[in-house]
């Protein structure tokens, strides 16, 4: 799944806009939209956080600059466990040639140890977007690890599971209707790059577009395929 | 009968909220820090064992009528914890013991008392 690869595959799916959004790291964002520069395709800047919580939440950033800065954070709040590549694979940062630049030894799948709302706090001072991810899975989502939705929760939207549709998470649980719910497809692998998306109406495929649908009339300009 | 001011004493917990509700009786325990089980698992009167200490935890206890929540691991709940706490008359207590000590300590007390 390197960046070149990625790209070209969301191009074969027709996807007009893909995030990057590697567990607890930015790292691969600057290289990811260079290869999009060339190819015509937004690349939007992110990461998915697991929060002391271990909750695994979406951060989404206007430009690599927000990214660095959050970086920064995430540097100061990983725990840090090293990675042992034997069970975890290899965390190569490479380049837009698919050269490698740099192996992040430590075990990025660890959780922050900072909470879900210091997050969402520091994801919005960086005027990020903050989406927590597939809330209706039975570990690492919002409800499985808190129970239910936090009432006054900061979240820009809500994510739903690719797989999910039928389980009768929405009828359980309508409060999540206040937010939009996004679905994407939580691609760890080429092949299930583009198995779920949403669309957007927008002008043109930019950051501050979704952030102005996601913060206001999203009902008619948002629609999970 | 156990209560949680027994707890308190013989393990040497701090009391971080509702020092005022520690002679409710000690019915059961239960350990998780997945919240989405406590609310299914844990019964009334269980002094409930956990890492986690986001304010929903306490909404949990309250849902459930926990006799306390004991943080382990020397977690610190976040204020607005603590205040929801405060308000919603739950007892928090916290112990710098890892997880399983906390719970081996426990389970022989209650043992003794037949609670488990």
């Amino acid at each position: 799944m390197s960046p070149v690869n990625i790209i070209r595959q969301a191009m074969e799916k027709n996807l007009d806009i893909i995030a990057i959004t590697d567990h607890n790291s930015t790292k691969h964002c600057r290289s990811a939209q260079q290869i999009a520069g060339k190819y015509g395709i937004t690349v939007i800047a992110g990461a998915e956080l697991n929060t002391k919580e271990e909750i695994h939440c979406l951060a989404f950033f206007e430009n690599i600059t927000r990214a660095d800065q959050f970086q920064q954070y995430i540097d100061d709040n990983l725990t840090v466990i090293p990675n042992k590549a034997e069970i975890y694979g290899h965390q190569y940062l490479v380049d837009e040639n698919e050269d490698i630049l740099d192996e992040e030894d430590r075990l990025l799948v660890a959780a922050l140890r900072t909470g879900i709302e210091d997050v969402i706090t520091e994801v919005h001072r960086l005027e990020g977007l903050v989406v927590p991810a597939h809330i209706n899975r039975m570990y690492n989502g919002l409800y499985s690890q808190l129970g239910f939705l936090p009432a006054g929760l900061m979240a820009d939207a809500l994510e739903l599971d690719r797989r999910a549709g039928n389980d009768g998470f929405f009828q359980k649980h309508p409060e999540i209707g206040r937010y939009p719910l996004l679905r994407n497809s939580d691609a760890h692998s080429l092949q299930q790059i583009g198995t779920a998306s949403t669309e957007y109406w927008l002008e043109s495929p930019v950051f501050s577009e979704i952030r102005q649908v996601l913060s206001g009339d999203w009902n008619n300009r948002i629609k999970s395929i | 009968m156990i209560t949680v001011a027994d707890l308190v004493k013989e393990f040497g917990l701090e009391v971080i909220c509702g020092a005022d509700k520690l002679q409710s009786p000690l019915k059961g325990a239960y350990a998780s820090d997945l919240l989405s089980d406590v609310m299914g698992k844990a019964v009334e009167g269980d002094v409930w064992i956990t890492m986690q200490t986001h304010r929903n935890i306490i909404a949990v206890a309250s849902l459930k009528e926990l006799a306390a929540i004991l943080i382990v691991n020397g977690g610190r709940p976040e204020p607005e914890t603590v205040t929801s706490a405060s308000s919603e008359g739950v007892v928090l207590l916290g112990t710098n013991e890892r997880s399983f000590a906390a719970c081996g300590k426990l389970y022989k007390l209650m043992e003794r008392d037949a609670l488990v």
